[in-house]
């Protein structure tokens, strides 16, 4: 049967199209029967349902999932509030219904007229708040009058509870209401004008968990807008629950001790990365802003010197100043510039071309190994080092320990730092490297920038024998039932390009900062621990001239930052610890203290060495 | 190459009815966009009459030149729409939850309304090279189901499911159209069977709701279970005479969903009552048992098959948009042709009209 033709006989289309014309026009009566049924027949009951707008959606907003402490302890849920919305069209008539309305809850009924006027953007069926969280007496007052007050109504959402107020604010975060930019991201495709989004910190990054699904009703409302009745319902999935790695005493421990200062404190398990405590201060209470801050407070809160919306911890980029030297010891050790056993004589003063660079101390610190430099930090020493390396191997070193780049902690604004080379001064002023500009870069100053947390990662990879470890601050996030949908897992950053022999001698060095007789950070002892760890002063003043290490320590603003970081117990290390201490001065005096108690916090020991009577000259 | 008979045969007719219903769609549009709302959008209103005026110019170009050089150039013209079709994926307009938009300078086009008239202008290529009456076997169908699958899977990844079934009715119709061989014909639909609930097993959760929700629009009864609840009170409580021009109240309170674009026909039949809706749906009818006839009086088998694929994609939009509004039909994103916002639609639809009074100008005309 099967053949080819040429050309298939047009009267075989004509009667295959003859068919086909059957198929449409069953189509289209099909359509018109419907037209019939809906307009004719079923007419009468549409029309009556369109006369009011009676189907409405109300939408059912989901709890927000809850935040906990490692420990289980509760630091963020939600509350009911209490808002008083007015649906326009269904109040009738509306200026009387606004005169009765002002008078009970003591307002005046042009304030409120104003509410309904400005909010233009909400549909004429869709209710208009008057007034959000109102207290028990003003709902009861309400509630009763309810049936004098058309199309008012009173409506219930949770909202964000911070239970410990500004506590930890800064990883948390908080929520705000979405704006009509993130409105139009990809990533928050599904959500509508109004709805409460994490503004930063865990509530921002988490939020596809911690959101939830909003359910709603349709319902069938009468001439005044009550509910005749619930035509479907669909509940809402409550947010999963997030569990911060944070543990809440330590947090608020270092919180108290950074009160007063602008700084900021991370802690952090130097084994895997958990982040046991993350502090920046000042800080805020995030509870202003769920109920609406007023634009005089939100004014001061940004305008603030001190920036208390920045998370110094992961946003402030500072330069590392002598805790810096972890990394050109490092590089001096591992290219052979110098050995454990090179001694350097330090007379207080560096002399480069017609230029001097001093020591920190005045009278110099006489012969200095390698360990007696870390510990009583001196700048001689390490200006030779760096001398002898050149800016582009201790750029390489530092690089490769994670300086320079974001840590990845899994929040938002992350700063990268700054590690300089010849080849980047060349592309962002147009010049070249200045062989006076290495000698401020191998003790900390000049570009170089880095965040507490990245001095964190160094300090925790020292403590690690070299093992870089990604920080993180969310363990895990459970779905209301119980089951994990998300488990934090250890992320390697790679190694330390340092032998053992290396980390040793930087180990033996940071330790003695602590224990030595003459380290810098004799103050942060414990009893019964052994601690190490590295100072640092960051001199504040911009040094564009030649002779940049006077100290202008007159006003406040000009005075240096104080940085420590540190890891204990020396041997067998736990806890690793960032502090700074803005304008602190010393890191010995303003920074180390407070890491020494965080440390004593988490071990359990509260007794600091008590024979501070250290010598002052330390730096 | 302008003959004198080519003006006689041009359809004026078809001209006029297509203009009708673009002047219907004009006031249906400017009624969803204007009346009452707190935010007027007339600005989309004065955006389609410019699309209309580069339709016209294109459905111009459309019967002017002999729609037999299509023959040869199906091919470029369906891989330049794929490569469109793939870029949207990597650089396309996201917008309100899918990205379907290529950005061309100030005008972003929708390249899966073109593909549309592309597929079908490349399978009326392959049918009539390859003409038979006892229908085609599964081995020559590799070819059209591979043209068809293609842009489906790269509309699917937008996410579009609504066109990309839109696009296997219409290669289906015409399939059916040109006929599958008897045996081959059981042996598709009994390994559809199959293979179906075996796709389903292999579907993710989220991947069944949305079929799901696809198919019974009331499992969804905030977003598109309550679209349609909408728009049948809309279409419904228009009555026989309608509420006037205006004077919709469903579209005033943006209770209607998309009420513009896919949702414009509820508009219209609000206002407009059962008997504007009649005289739509008519308008409709004419138009595809016109295009049926032009396909019944050509005698080219390129172009019987053209006239015929072109007259199923406006039945199935039409069908489809109309059933959805009204309830019949799941709720996915397919414009009423003519009458629904849209440039790359009414452009489309534009030059598919315009070849439809191509080949029914050309009839007479043997070339080769």
């Amino acid at each position: 049967m099967s053949s080819y033709l040429k050309s298939v006989d047009t009267d075989w289309y004509k009667q295959r199209l003859s068919g086909a014309m059957l198929w449409a026009m069953a189509g289209f009566f099909l359509l018109f029967t419907r037209f019939f049924y809906l307009q004719i027949i079923e007419g009468e009951e549409f029309k009556r349902l369109s006369e009011n707008n009676c189907i409405r959606l109300q939408t059912i907003d989901p709890p927000r999932g809850l935040i906990f402490d490692a420990k289980g302890r509760l630091l963020v849920d939600n509350r009911p509030s209490f808002d008083l919305g007015i649906v326009a069209r269904d109040a009738r008539f509306l200026e009387q219904t606004l005169a009765k309305l002002a008078e009970y809850i003591q307002e005046s009924p042009e304030a409120l007229m104003e509410k309904i006027r400005s909010s233009k953007g909400v549909p004429s069926h869709k209710p208009v708040i008057l007034k959000s969280d109102i207290d028990r007496d003003l709902l009861a007052v309400v509630e009763v009058h309810k049936f004098e007050l058309p199309g008012v109504e009173v409506i219930v959402r949770p909202v964000r509870n911070y239970a410990f107020g500004s506590n930890a604010v800064h990883l948390i975060g908080y929520v705000g209401q979405i704006n009509a930019a993130e409105l139009k991201t990809e990533r928050y495709a599904g959500y509508n004008p109004g709805d409460l989004i994490g503004k930063c910190g865990v509530e921002s990054v988490y939020e596809r968990f911690l959101r939830g699904k909003a359910g709603g009703r349709q319902i069938e409302v009468n001439a005044t807008g009550r509910v005749v009745r619930v035509l479907k319902t669909l509940n809402a999935r409550s947010g999963h629950n997030v569990y911060l790695s944070i543990d809440q005493n330590l947090q608020e421990k270092a919180e108290s001790l950074l009160a007063g200062q602008a700084g900021a404190v991370v802690a952090m398990d130097p084994r895997n990365g958990r982040i046991l405590a993350l502090t920046s201060s000042p800080s805020f209470d995030p509870n202003s802003f769920v109920t609406g801050m007023s634009r005089a407070d939100w004014e001061t809160l940004v305008s603030d010197a001190n920036h208390p919306l920045e998370n110094k911890a992961i946003q402030g980029e500072y330069p590392p100043a002598s805790t810096f030297k972890i990394i050109t010891a490092m590089a001096g050790l591992e290219e052979g510039v110098i050995t454990e056993h090179t001694k350097i004589f330090c007379n207080g003063v560096y002399r480069l071309g017609n230029r001097d660079f001093r020591c920190w101390k005045k009278g110099g610190h006489g012969w200095m190994s390698v360990v007696d430099a870390l510990a009583e930090s001196c700048d001689v020493f390490f200006y030779e080092v760096g001398q002898r390396l050149g800016v582009d191997r201790i750029a390489r070193y530092a690089k490769a320990c994670g300086l320079g780049a974001k840590t990845e902690i899994g929040l938002e604004h992350e700063g990268a730092g700054l590690i300089p080379t010849s080849e980047w001064k060349k592309q962002r002023y147009g010049v070249g490297w200045q062989r006076g500009e290495t000698l401020s870069v191998a003790i900390g100053q000049g570009f170089n920038l880095t965040t507490p947390l990245q001095m964190l990662t160094v300090a925790a990879a020292v403590a690690n024998d070299g093992q870089l470890v990604k920080p993180y601050v969310v363990d895990a996030v459970e779905a209301g039932d119980g089951t994990r949908v998300y488990e934090a897992a250890e992320h390697s950053a790679g190694r330390m390009p340092a032998s053992e022999n290396t980390l040793a001698i930087i180990q033996k060095g940071l330790w003695k900062v602590v224990n030595g007789n003459r380290g810098t950070a004799r103050i942060a002892r414990i009893e019964g621990i052994h601690v190490s760890g590295k100072t640092g002063t960051a001199q504040v003043v911009s040094r564009k001239g030649s002779d940049s290490f006077r100290k202008i320590e007159t006003r406040k603003h000009l005075k240096s930052h104080a940085w420590f970081i540190t890891y204990a117990p020396s041997e067998n290390p736990v806890i690793a610890v960032s502090v700074i201490v803005e304008h602190g001065e010393h890191g010995s005096s303003a920074a180390a203290p407070i890491a020494r108690d965080v440390v004593a916090a988490y071990l359990g020991k509260n007794q600091p060495v008590d024979d501070a009577a250290l010598d002052n000259e330390v730096r | 190459m302008f003959d004198r008979r080519l003006l006689q045969n041009f359809e004026w007719r078809l001209l006029a009815l297509c203009f009708t219903l673009g002047v219907l769609g004009l006031i249906a549009l400017y009624s969803a966009v204007s009346a009452g709302s707190p935010a007027p959008q007339t600005a989309l209103f004065y955006k389609q009459l410019v699309w209309f005026g580069i339709g016209a110019v294109l459905m111009i170009l459309a019967f002017a030149l002999n729609y037999k050089i299509l023959d040869k150039l199906a091919n470029f013209i369906y891989v330049g729409c794929i490569a469109m079709l793939g870029a949207v994926l990597v650089m396309g307009k996201y917008a309100g939850g899918s990205r379907r938009w290529l950005l061309l300078g100030p005008v972003s086009v929708q390249p899966s309304e073109l593909i549309k008239l592309v597929l079908i202008i490349v399978l009326a290529r392959y049918y009539s090279k390859l003409t038979k009456t006892n229908g085609y076997t599964l081995r020559e169908l590799i070819f059209p189901a591979f043209a068809v699958l293609l842009p489906c899977a790269l509309i699917v990844k937008q996410p579009d499911l609504g066109t990309a079934m839109l696009l296997i009715l219409i290669a289906g119709s015409v399939t059916l159209f040109v006929k599958i061989e008897r045996r081959s014909f059981w042996i598709l639909i009994s390994g559809a069977t199959v293979l179906a609930p075996l796709v389903w097993f292999f579907l993710k959760g989220y991947q069944k709701q949305r079929i799901l929700t696809f198919l019974d629009p009331d499992r969804d009864p905030l977003g598109a279970g309550y679209h349609i609840i909408q728009s049948k009170i809309a279409i419904g409580s228009g009555m026989l005479t309608g509420k006037g021009f205006q004077h919709g109240t469903q579209n005033v309170l943006s209770f209607l969903p998309e009420h513009h674009t896919d949702f414009i026909f509820s508009v219209f039949a609000e206002e407009w009552g059962f008997a504007g809706s009649v005289v739509l749906l008519a308008g409709f009818m004419i138009l595809i048992i016109w295009g049926l006839s032009i396909a019944y009086r050509c005698r080219d088998p390129f172009g019987v098959i053209l006239s015929f694929g072109i007259t199923a994609m406006i039945f199935w939009q039409a069908f489809i948009n109309m059933g959805m509004v009204m309830g019949l039909m799941p709720v996915v994103g397919v414009p009423l042709p003519l009458i629904s916002y849209g440039g790359s639609s009414v452009v489309t639809n534009m030059i598919s009209i315009g070849l439809l009074m191509n080949i029914s100008m050309r009839r007479y005309m043997f070339d080769s």
